[in-house]
C-alpha cells in the first residue's frame, strides 16, 4: 500500500444522507474476482441512465470532478453492506478521502486497510463543505487536520494505530502475523471452547 | 464490578487488550466464508504464501451469487450468470487448496451463511464470529458476539484467526411486555430502527433485553439481531437462556455429552450481570406495536401498516426518497398495488418463517398480477418445509417454490425485480436498485408479504388471520 501523509484536492459533493454501499457499488457487480477496475461501475445506478449512457446532470459526470480526491458525502456515509468494494471503487475512480459527519463502521475499517481516508467533522464545517463544492483543501495525516480555503483547520479523529500504518504504507496483517507466539498460547488455553 | 455480556465475550477472547497505540487482538471462534468477499483474501494468502491457520474454525457455503432453480442446481442446466458461476468454481477451488471445509452446490446441508451455523450448532453462546458478510449480526441472537467484516479482515482471519479491532460501546434496547398476534419479530425490529435511526447504532454493539424479547423463539431472536446492522451497529446481541439451550441441544455440531454440560455450565455466566451500565438504553412499549412496512430507500423509513407516509417538507433527500418510491407525503400505504412478493433470506427465511406465510396462505391464491417468490433459507429448511407439505401450500397457491439461496434479497443471481415494480420483501435491505435496479422494496414481515401477495395489494395480516 502506497504512504499516505497529505491530499490536496478540491473536493467533490454529494449531499445525501445514507449513502449505502448498494449506491457505491451495485451487487450485480460483486462478482469479480479482484480489487481493479470498479471505478466505472461506482455509483453506477446515480450515474449512467437504464441504457449506459452517463446523466449530464450526475456530479461525477461533470468536467469538474475530474481530478478530485476528495468527497464529501453527508451524514452516516458507507452504511449497509460490508462489501469492501466499496472502498476499492472509490479508489479505483480517484478518491483518496471520504468527509462525512458520520461514517458506518464497516466502511470505515474498510476504507482504512486499504488507503480510502475516512475523515468524520462536525456538522458546521460539514455543512459549509457541502454548500460549497469544488472547495481546494488540505489533509495532514501526521496532524490529523483538515485545511478549508480560508485557512481554518479542524481536527479529525483516527485511530493512531490505522495512522501509523497508513503514514508508513505498512498493512496490518503484517503486525497480526508478528502476535503468533501468543496466539498460539491463546489457543492452548482455550482448547475446549 | 458488574459487566455485559458483550464485556465478557470480549475479554474472553482478548489474545492481547487494546492500548493507546495499539487495538486488540481478539480470537474469532468461528469463520464462515462465501463466494462474494473471499476471491481477494485467498489471493492475498497465495502472495505471502501464508496458509489458513485454522480450516477446523473456517466453514464455508455459497449463497449470494447462486441460482435458485432447481434444474440449474441439480439438473444440470447452465447457469445463465456466467461471472456469478465462475465466483463459485473459484471458491470451489480456495476451499480445496486450503483444506476448508464447502458446503457445495448439492450439499443437502448448504444454505445462506446465517442460517447455516445456527442449525449445524455452530453458532454457540460466547463465541467470537465473523464472516465477510454484515448479517452477520444474527448470531448474536445465541449470546454470541458476531460481526461482519471486509475482505481484507477475512484475510486477517485466514491467516492468524485473530482480528485488530477496538472495543465498541454497549447500547442496551428494552424491549417492555409482548407483541400481539400478527405482530413478528420483523415488525419489531422494524420499529427499533425507525425509533433509533439507521445510525443510531454506529461504534455500538446492541444488546435486546426486556420481556418480548424473552418471549421470543430462536428463529425470531435471529430476525431481530439480523437486522442490528440496519440501525447501524455491527452486532446485537441476546443473553442465552433456556430457550437457546433447547434449540443447540440437538444440533449435529453442537458438544455432546459432558461436553455439552460443561458448554451450558459456562454460557449460564454470559449474561450481563445486573446492575452492568451500558453505554446507551432504549426502551420500548411491544404491545402497542403494529404490522410495519418501509415506504422509503432505507429501512428507518418505516410506518405501521395502518399509517401514512410522513411529511417532511423541505428535507430534499426525503423528497429524492419519495420520487423514488413513487409515493407522496400524506398517502397510506394500505391497499397500494404490488407486482412481486418475496419471501426469503438472512432475515426471514427460516421454516418458522415458512410456517408462518404458509399458515395464511393454506387454501389461498396468489393475486393474478402478484409474482411470488419464495426461497428457503437452507436447504434443511427446504427439506423441512417439504416434510410439512409448505411447499404444497405454496405452489398451489401460485408461488415459485425454490432452492436455497440470498436470491431476490440481493439480486445477484438473476433473481430481481423490475425496473418500477413494487416488491413487498421479508428481506433487510430497501435500498435504491438492492432488488434490481429501478426496483422498489417494501420491507416487511412474511405474514404481510404473504397476505399482500394474495390480495396484490399492501395489506395487514391481521384481517386475513
Amino acid at each position: 500500500m502506497d504512504k499516505i501523509t497529505t491530499i490536496h484536492s478540491r473536493t467533490v459533493v454529494l449531499p445525501a444522507s445514507n449513502i449505502d454501499t448498494d449506491q457505491i457499488i451495485p451487487a450485480r457487480f460483486l462478482t469479480t474476482t479482484t480489487r481493479t477496475g470498479l471505478g466505472k461501475q461506482l455509483f453506477s445506478d446515480w450515474r449512467y441512465a437504464p441504457d449506459g449512457t452517463p446523466k449530464a446532470d450526475f456530479v461525477l459526470n461533470q468536467p469538474q470532478a475530474t481530478g478530485c480526491q476528495v468527497l464529501v458525502g453527508g451524514r452516516n456515509f458507507g452504511c449497509g453492506s460490508s462489501r469492501e468494494h466499496a472502498p476499492w471503487a472509490l479508489l479505483d475512480f480517484g478518491f483518496r478521502a471520504v468527509i462525512s459527519t458520520e461514517i458506518a463502521d464497516i466502511f470505515r475499517n474498510n476504507s482504512l486497510k486499504n488507503g480510502l481516508l475516512p475523515i468524520v467533522v462536525d456538522e458546521s464545517t460539514s455543512d459549509w463543505l457541502i454548500a460549497n463544492p469544488g472547495s481546494e483543501v488540505s489533509i495532514d495525516l501526521e496532524q490529523a487536520t483538515l485545511q478549508l480555503p480560508q485557512g481554518v483547520s479542524v481536527n479529525f479523529p483516527i485511530d493512531p494505530f490505522a495512522r501509523y500504518c497508513l503514514l508508513n504504507g505498512v498493512d496490518e496483517l503484517g503486525f497480526l502475523l508478528q502476535q503468533q507466539e501468543r496466539i498460539a498460547a491463546y489457543e492452548q488455553r482455550h482448547k475446549d471452547n | 464490578m458488574p459487566k455485559t455480556m458483550f464485556q465478557k465475550v470480549w475479554e474472553q477472547h482478548e489474545v492481547a487488550p487494546e492500548t493507546a497505540a495499539t487495538p486488540a487482538v481478539l480470537f474469532i471462534d468461528l469463520h464462515l466464508i462465501h463466494e462474494v468477499t473471499t476471491p481477494q483474501a485467498f489471493e492475498v494468502l497465495r502472495q505471502k504464501g501464508l496458509p489458513v491457520r485454522r480450516t477446523d474454525l473456517t466453514l464455508a457455503t455459497m449463497d449470494h451469487s447462486t441460482p435458485t432453480r432447481t434444474e440449474q442446481v441439480f439438473g444440470g442446466v447452465p447457469v445463465t450468470a456466467t461471472a456469478a458461476a465462475k465466483q463459485v468454481q473459484q471458491l470451489e477451488r480456495n476451499c480445496a487448496e486450503a483444506g476448508i471445509e464447502l458446503l457445495n452446490m448439492r450439499s443437502n446441508l448448504r444454505g445462506i451463511v446465517h442460517i447455516i451455523g445456527p442449525e449445524l450448532g455452530l453458532t454457540r453462546p460466547g463465541r467470537t464470529i465473523v464472516c465477510g458478510d454484515s448479517h452477520t449480526s444474527t448470531h448474536g441472537a445465541f449470546g454470541a458476539l458476531a460481526f461482519g467484516i471486509g475482505t481484507t479482515e477475512v484475510g486477517h482471519v485466514f491467516a492468524t484467526q485473530c482480528l485488530l479491532q477496538r472495543k465498541p460501546k454497549t447500547f442496551a434496547i428494552n424491549v417492555n411486555h409482548k407483541l400481539h398476534p400478527g405482530v413478528t419479530a420483523k415488525d419489531l425490529v422494524l420499529a427499533i430502527i425507525g425509533q433509533i435511526g439507521v445510525e443510531g447504532g454506529t461504534g455500538h454493539v446492541l444488546e435486546y433485553r426486556g420481556e418480548a424479547i424473552r418471549a421470543l423463539n430462536m428463529e425470531e431472536r435471529m430476525t431481530v439481531c439480523n437486522m442490528s446492522i440496519e440501525a447501524g451497529a455491527r452486532a446485537g446481541m441476546i443473553a442465552p437462556d433456556e430457550t437457546t439451550f433447547s434449540y443447540l441441544a440437538d444440533k449435529p455440531r453442537s458438544p455432546h455429552g459432558a461436553d455439552w454440560e460443561r458448554a451450558v455450565e459456562r454460557w449460564r455466566g454470559l449474561p450481563s450481570d445486573a446492575g452492568a451500565v451500558f453505554d446507551r438504553e432504549h426502551a420500548l412499549d411491544a404491545a402497542v406495536l403494529e404490522p410495519m412496512i418501509s415506504y422509503g430507500t432505507h429501512p428507518g423509513m418505516v410506518i405501521p401498516i395502518s399509517g401514512s407516509v410522513p411529511d417532511r417538507k423541505g428535507d430534499p433527500v426525503f423528497d429524492k426518497a419519495l420520487a423514488y418510491m413513487g409515493f407522496t407525503a400524506g398517502e397510506a400505504l394500505r391497499d397500494r398495488p404490488v407486482n412481486v412478493v418475496f419471501i426469503g433470506s438472512c432475515t426471514n427465511g427460516r421454516l418458522g418463517d415458512l410456517r408462518s406465510a404458509a399458515q395464511l396462505m393454506r387454501g389461498r391464491k396468489v393475486a393474478s398480477t402478484v409474482r411470488m417468490l419464495v426461497v428457503p433459507g437452507s436447504q434443511q429448511v427446504k427439506a423441512a418445509a417439504e416434510a410439512e407439505g409448505l411447499d404444497r401450500i405454496f405452489i398451489d397457491a401460485g408461488a415459485d417454490w425454490r432452492e436455497s439461496g440470498c436470491s431476490m434479497c440481493i439480486g445477484m443471481n438473476g433473481d430481481t425485480v423490475a425496473r418500477g415494480e413494487y416488491s413487498v420483501s421479508t428481506s433487510n435491505r430497501n435500498f435504491e436498485g438492492r432488488q434490481g435496479a429501478g426496483a422498489r422494496t417494501l420491507l416487511a414481515s412474511p405474514l404481510t408479504a404473504a397476505a399482500s401477495a394474495i390480495r396484490g395489494r399492501v395489506t395487514d395480516p391481521r384481517e386475513l388471520l
